[in-house]
């Protein structure tokens, strides 16, 4: 297994105060990562740091073998697609168009698709369920189909790894479960994913390793049901909770 | 063929009729396939170099318009909104002023320049599209003030009524020597623009994601910044100031383009060119003692298409 991602000890600090401090993470081809924790716990700023838009005080960050802030746009987005957390399209260009963005790594444009881009951009679609809206344009469809066009979008980009902050964000339950399917099958076609989110059971069910911070710091880390214990929890939300298993499925229960 | 081909095709044609009809209509008719002297220095002379004058101008400055709108990501940036014009103009005034004209053009370029490096630099980070329109107010208030400075200094007082006369923008009296000027800045500004057409694209995303998705961000503002300084300081050395063209054009052909910012490039400079020469023909016929001015009329026209697009924005929180 090679690793895609390698953070090592990163501390990234937002004016003098560390917004993350001191993590290590790692994600290998076929691996789900999901980063957990409450707000302002420094998982935007982790993953920004890994991607290299973030400034680094300290420690060492590498997509591959080399340092994102070294790699050239380009190369940064052939290895690693983002996905942020309120992703923008500014002019209401349609769904297709906007999709079809992901593959400006490959010199593509929207008007201007070759049979390989056009295969990725029909297969986001399709697997994000968007293929009755491809001529919508962006102002015109609900806030979960817009959440749906910018992950096709970032798979579209057929980047080995996938870094999504809050994906699930805005969605129903249903197209949560949704997003989990697409997030396995890019793990199981050699793919890693790193995501955010603050389902904690939706994160305990897909992910192969969660870490939950809290205040910058690392609070636990390992396998979703090693790692989210009672102590955990509260100790990253304040909350008193615990995950349980019912039926097939992990629910999460604060008090 | 695409929507935005289409339109492009239409308004060339609009163009071109435009253009035609600027040979024809004048407030004193002369025959434009006459063989006499004077109905062929009026047609070809004088009719002939002011219309195309007047559409590369108004190409210009559409295109100009479009790229900054992309760049920027605001539907209301143009090079008169965000000063461009207006250090344009200074350069221009300095050189006539001081008594190097011919250097009018390269001045007018370096200091639309200089006002593009300004004003994205400051702009770019610019919370929603009214900062950045203030910030080309502010730009803009210097430009003019510096220009009466620069005229209130001027050592011959005589050019002052020429160079006042000069800053309303107009397009009368021009000659195919404007022609080639204005054209080769074209040609240029519209080269660098279109090399960044797929950056704009991109920046549909916003700044972070467009870079996410490999976007060479340095080199599209690189790009338009230069691209729009030529546009401008192309039009502007031989215009004038002329307003509101860059804004209204890509506004026409923008759903039309499917919103995007690069394919609303080509059709934003036909539309910049008809709107203008439609809009000089209508100056030359109106039955005023002295001709109105080309930059007045757009002025006049662009003002409320300016305020009708801000209050949409307006009333939808930002969006476009």
């Amino acid at each position: 297994m090679s690793a895609l991602l390698t953070l090592t000890d990163i501390r990234v600090t937002l004016g003098g105060r560390p917004v993350v401090d001191d993590v290590s993470l790692s994600a290998s081809s076929g691996e789900i990562i999901a980063l957990l924790g409450p707000n302002g716990a420094g998982k935007t700023s982790l993953m920004r740091a890994a991607l290299g838009f973030a400034p680094i005080a300290q420690g060492q960050a590498r997509l591959g073998d080399a340092d994102p802030a070294t790699l050239t746009a380009r190369e940064r987005a052939l290895r690693a697609a983002y996905l942020p957390q309120r992703p923008q399209s500014i002019w209401p260009i349609s769904v297709e168009s906007l999709v079809a963005l992901g593959r400006f790594a490959h010199g593509a444009a929207p008007d201007r698709l070759d049979a390989n881009d056009q295969a990725a951009v029909d297969a986001a679609i399709e697997a994000c369920a968007l293929t009755p809206l491809r001529q919508r344009r962006m102002n015109e469809i609900s806030g979960g189909e817009k959440a749906r066009a910018h992950l096709a979008r970032a798979l579209a980009q057929h980047a080995p790894l996938l870094v999504l902050d809050e994906p699930t964000a805005g969605l129903d339950p249903a197209q949560s479960l949704h997003v989990a399917d697409i997030l396995r099958a890019h793990a199981q076609n050699g793919g890693a994913v790193v995501f955010s989110t603050h389902d904690v059971a939706l994160a305990a069910r897909v992910a192969h390793r969660v870490v939950l911070l809290r205040a910058g710091k690392v609070i636990a880390d390992g396998a979703p049901l090693d790692a989210l214990t009672s102590q955990a929890l509260e100790a990253a939300y304040e909350r008193k909770g615990r995950l349980e298993r019912v039926g097939e499925s992990l629910v999460a229960i604060f008090d | 063929m695409s929507t935005a081909a289409r339109t492009t095709l239409a308004l060339a044609a609009i163009s071109l009729a435009a253009l035609a009809a600027a040979l024809f209509l004048g407030p004193v008719t002369a025959n434009v396939f006459g063989d006499d002297l004077a109905s062929r220095t009026i047609v070809w002379d004088i009719r002939f170099p002011r219309a195309l004058t007047a559409w590369l101008v108004g190409a210009a400055l559409g295109l100009s318009g479009a790229a900054l709108q992309g760049l920027l990501r605001n539907p209301l940036a143009d090079s008169g909104v965000l000063g461009l014009s207006g250090f344009a103009a200074l350069g221009a005034v300095i050189a006539f002023a001081f008594g190097f004209a011919t250097f009018a053009p390269i001045l007018a370029l370096v200091f639309a320049l200089g006002a593009a490096i300004l004003v994205t630099t400051l702009g770019w980070s610019a919370r929603g599209p009214a900062s950045l329109v203030l910030i080309g107010v502010g730009l803009s208030s210097l430009a003019g003030g510096l220009i009466a400075l620069a005229l209130n200094l001027a050592p011959n007082p005589g050019a002052l009524a020429d160079l006042v006369n000069w800053t309303l923008g107009s397009v009368e009296g021009r000659s195919l020597e404007h022609v080639a000027l204005v054209g080769a800045f074209l040609i240029a500004g519209a080269a660098l623009v279109l090399f960044a057409a797929r950056g704009l694209q991109a920046l549909t995303l916003g700044e972070e994601a467009a870079a996410a998705i490999g976007a060479d961000l340095n080199q599209t503002r690189a790009l338009v910044v230069l691209g729009a300084a030529a546009c401008t300081g192309g039009a502007t050395a031989v215009a004038g100031v002329i307003g509101f063209v860059g804004i209204a054009a890509p506004h026409l052909v923008r759903a039309l383009s499917g919103h995007d910012p690069a394919r609303l490039l080509i059709p934003s400079a036909f539309a910049g060119g008809a709107l203008l020469v439609c809009a000089d023909v209508a100056v030359r016929l109106l039955p005023t003692d002295t001709e109105l001015k080309l930059g007045v009329a757009a002025a006049l026209i662009g003002g409320p298409v300016f305020a009708l697009i801000a209050a949409r924005l307006a009333s939808r929180g930002g969006d476009a």
